[in-house]
């Protein structure tokens, strides 16, 4: 090849680097690895990462069974190694598939249409307010603080250089939104509501009443669904406008974060105002089924700074783990699944309020609550530590008002025998003999959150 | 060319429908363990929120989902088939290891908000990439955080504003050159920049003189791709980085174009002041049919404070953990701490390279990229001679005089089985071929 462009070195194709920026030296980074060091090496870290530990975590991010099919066939190579579908003349696998995946989401939230997904429920909630801005021409928001403190403030970047004012609500005794405060919150200049349902607590909303009180006003209503799992046996938004979704409970492991499945849903009528890609069906010239990348003139690359956002590369192979496990699961199994979280969750639930006190009981929840101790939860969660157990998240970091409180989450995964022992371990059953044992063992276990 | 043997072309051609029209009641793919708890009545506990129907999602089996999924594959083209030959865009090989690793138990069931004292593994290597990119790109810090290249800008151009208004004039725009990607302009106007175009000169590059004029105080800073979307490196990125600093501007680098530079040149020793990386174009991570990305942003130490939160640190006992308390941060960018999983496949990726594979593999680029220059030249019209690095623009300007244009002679490749080059970019070359 050298010889072909008439060149003697490699060497002399990077000429046009001035040679004061040229690396003479080898980069300072780990040396070459064999594919069985690299294998070691993340296992190692694996081992330091908390395997083999029972957690009642959620707050955002799920632990659900991921049918096996799902990785078989997202690492088919034709799947795994594609590119952005913008030849649709061969890419209709992905094309279809983001397709089936535009539909089912549809169905499930109750709205028109969905996108092929954004980043993930934060950002995607975030855009979901830009949106709403352009439609409505208003220009600031009405936020539910009971809305994943995390979404907040991934909004609040977002918003600051948008000039779009936030206006938080807070929540009553139930958990839910206080109406009476996001009545006299939402105003002429209001563009959205905002709110999360399942709540950051587990806390249903009554979406139609907030919906009604966002619409009187001329303002659109945002529902954020960060535990996609609940749309099994919760009654989707169907008043809501978009639906901002985190769809990572779908099949999607919990990769301390990421990568996650963010999707947006909406009305027909606000489609041109939606960002991200979105597949349609279409027919070629001797009739046959096709599909395609459609309504690409909201997009960055042909309308540069006047686009509906910036986004280009979103979630694909993320978007079809999801695709897969709603099929897998589909009509029937969706709403059983559902139906288990619900029951571990209300036995949890219902175990933890012999001993402690469970807030919020005034509204329904899905598979999460919220439990306050007379101990401070990092103390508690260091104590089930020793056992292996991830207790529930100690929410003072983010609501200073609910000190001692933390939001336990229970799956289909969660066996009995878990719930009953973090709950024995957790409000001090055990903590007796624990104590003492410690006492001699001098070292105290630290939790840093 | 030597002959080559043909294949007969019928290939299997499968008619796949919908999922949706195979769906039947009662079939199933699933089956739930038996309730360990006491069953619940769904209409007490959620009364009027319960919902009844879930609409028309499908009912299928396991071997009609495994069939319809296999058969929608066989009508995608693929790295795993055949070369993208697409400029900035060129995708490398995926390594299956990056898969088998990001799928070790613990790394990949892990919590984002379990405690830091079991998370050492997932920090350390988040540590380790961190630490590897700043050496490849020569920066002092570096976030995470950002999902793609896109999300990569818009923390970039946050961080652009936070320094100015530190300094007590956020400014009002940003320069960018007119062959620029359109994630470029979006993201200024998404941070609230008014755009201003930066023409270029005739050998493809930024027009220095006519930037020295447009650059003054007003100016927040230049987002420049290096090697540009010509595959032309900016010889004066030097004095490109003095004229910015001179009025107190700064250099913002896309790094779409690090595939010609890793090992063979660092942005930070040629005067950017921050970046964004791809791992999905330079670090191997699957493009997956569009997504997941995950884009890096590296910036030197006076754009350090405002990185987005939390910022990971070592601590004094010596263990990893987050920092949440930055006064200055932009803020978050996204929820927990960015695309994890393919931090783990850039890494694995990172080590199965080395240094000296992470050269070759630079070298073998822009190498690969004459070659096609070289047999493509008076075939196709160049419309920059200058020399091309990792990529090379043609125009369709010779064949349009027949009729045909840069989509037709896509689409024509396509019917012989390669996947085309980009078509119509960049902007300032009318009717390109971008290979």
């Amino acid at each position: 090849m050298q010889k072909a462009i008439g060149i003697r070195s490699v060497d002399e194709l990077f000429s046009p680097i001035p040679t004061e920026y040229r690396l003479t030296r080898d980069l300072a980074i780990p040396r070459q690895m064999a594919e069985s060091e690299i294998v070691d090496w993340f296992k190692q870290r694996a081992k330091e990462n908390g395997e083999g530990y029972t957690s009642f975590l959620g707050a955002g991010a799920y632990f659900h069974y991921r049918p096996v099919v799902i990785d078989a066939l997202v690492q088919r190579g034709e799947f795994l190694t594609s590119y952005t579908p913008y030849q649709a003349e061969f890419a209709q696998g992905t094309l279809q598939a983001i397709f089936e995946f535009q539909t089912m989401i549809s169905e499930l939230t109750g709205m028109d249409l969905a996108n092929a997904s954004m980043y993930d429920g934060s950002t995607g909630a975030a855009e979901a307010v830009m949106m709403a801005v352009r439609i409505t021409g208003r220009h600031s928001g009405v936020i539910a603080r009971s809305l994943h403190p995390e979404y907040r403030e991934v909004l609040n970047t977002y918003a600051t250089h948008q000039a779009i004012p936030l206006r938080m609500v807070s929540f009553t005794g139930s958990g839910q939104i206080d109406l009476k405060e996001l009545e006299t919150a939402v105003g002429d200049d209001t563009a959205c509501v905002l709110i999360q349902s399942p709540n950051f607590f587990g806390t249903i909303e009554d979406v139609e009443a907030i919906a009604e009180i966002a619409h009187k006003r001329g303002a659109l209503l945002i529902v954020s669904i960060a535990e996609a799992v609940s749309l099994g046996i919760v009654e989707p938004p169907r008043t809501a406008d978009i639906v901002a979704m985190e769809a990572q409970s779908f099949g999607v492991p919990l990769g301390f974060g990421g990568p996650y499945c963010g999707v947006l849903a909406t009305k027909e009528k606000f489609v041109r105002q939606m960002p991200g890609r979105l597949a349609g069906q279409t027919v070629d010239k001797n009739g046959k089924r096709g599909f395609v990348l459609t309504l690409a003139t909201r997009e960055q690359h042909i309308r540069r700074e006047k686009a509906t956002s910036n986004i280009c590369t979103n979630q694909a192979l993320v978007a079809l783990m999801v695709n897969i496990f709603m099929t897998v699961y589909g009509k029937v199994g969706l709403r059983e699944l559902a139906k288990q979280n619900l029951a571990k969750t209300a036995y949890a639930a219902d175990q933890f309020s012999k001993h402690a006190k469970v807030l919020f009981a005034g509204a329904p929840r899905f598979n999460e609550f919220v439990v306050e101790t007379s101990e401070d939860p990092y103390a508690i969660n260091s104590r089930l530590l020793g056992h292996k157990i991830v207790g529930g998240f100690p929410l003072k970091k983010f609501y200073p008002e609910l000190k001692n409180a933390a939001l336990w989450c229970c799956t289909e995964l969660t066996t009995r025998s878990m719930i009953d022992k973090a709950i024995d371990t957790a409000v001090g059953l055990a903590a007796k003999s624990e104590r003492s044992a410690r006492s001699k063992d001098a070292e105290p276990e630290e939790v840093a959150r | 060319m030597k002959h080559m043997t043909r294949k007969a072309t019928r290939h299997i051609s499968q008619n796949e429908g919908l999922i949706f029209e195979k769906s039947s009641p009662g079939k199933a793919a699933w089956k739930l363990p038996p309730l360990d708890v006491p069953e619940v009545d769904t209409a007490k506990l959620l009364g009027k929120q319960e919902r009844k129907d879930l609409g028309d999602m499908p009912e299928v089996s396991e071997i009609e989902i495994i069939r319809h999924f296999t058969r929608l594959s066989t009508w995608n083209y693929a790295i795993d088939l055949g070369m993208f030959p697409l400029g900035s865009c060129t995708m490398k090989y995926n390594p299956r290891v990056n898969e088998f690793v990001a799928r070790v138990e613990g790394l990949a069931n892990g919590h984002p908000y379990q405690p830091e004292k079991i998370s050492q593994g997932a920090l350390q290597i988040m540590k380790t990439l961190s630490d590897c990119l700043l050496e490849i790109t020569a920066m002092d810090a570096i976030t995470l955080q950002p999902a793609a290249g896109a999300h990569g800008e818009l923390t970039g151009m946050l961080l652009v504003r936070a320094y100015h208004q530190s300094k007590g004039n956020a400014r009002k725009k940003i320069l960018i050159p007119d062959s620029a990607h359109g994630t470029n302009p979006a993201t200024a106007a998404m941070v609230g920049y008014a755009v201003e175009n930066l023409k270029s000169n005739d050998r493809g590059m930024v027009d220095v003189a006519a930037l020295a004029a447009q650059m003054n105080e007003d100016v927040a800073a230049l987002m420049v791709t290096n090697p540009n979307t010509l595959g032309v490196f900016e010889q004066e990125i030097h004095k490109i980085a003095e004229l910015m600093h001179a009025k107190g501007g700064l250099l913002y680098m896309d790094g779409a174009n690090m595939n010609a530079l890793v090992a063979k040149a660092r942005p930070g020793d040629f005067g950017v002041d921050v970046m964004h990386m791809n791992l999905h174009k330079t670090f191997s991570t699957p493009h997956g049919g569009g997504g997941p990305g995950s884009g890096p942003v590296a910036v030197k130490k006076i754009l350090e404070p405002f990185l987005p939160t939390p910022v990971l640190i070592t601590k004094p006992d010596g263990t990893l953990g987050f920092e949440y308390n930055r006064p200055q941060s932009v803020g978050r960018v996204r929820a927990f701490y960015g695309n994890f999983g393919m931090f783990i496949r850039a890494l694995a990726y990172i080590f199965a390279n080395g240094p000296d594979g992470l050269r070759q593999t630079t070298e073998d680029a822009v190498l690969n990229a004459n070659y096609i220059r070289k047999g493509l030249e008076g075939v196709y019209d160049l419309p920059y001679s200058t020399p091309s690095m990792h990529e090379v623009v043609f125009s369709d300007r010779l064949q349009a005089k027949k009729g045909v244009k840069t989509v037709d002679i896509a689409k024509r490749l396509i019917d012989y089985g390669f996947h085309p080059y980009t078509m119509a970019f960049p902007l300032i070359v009318h009717g390109a071929l971008m290979i």
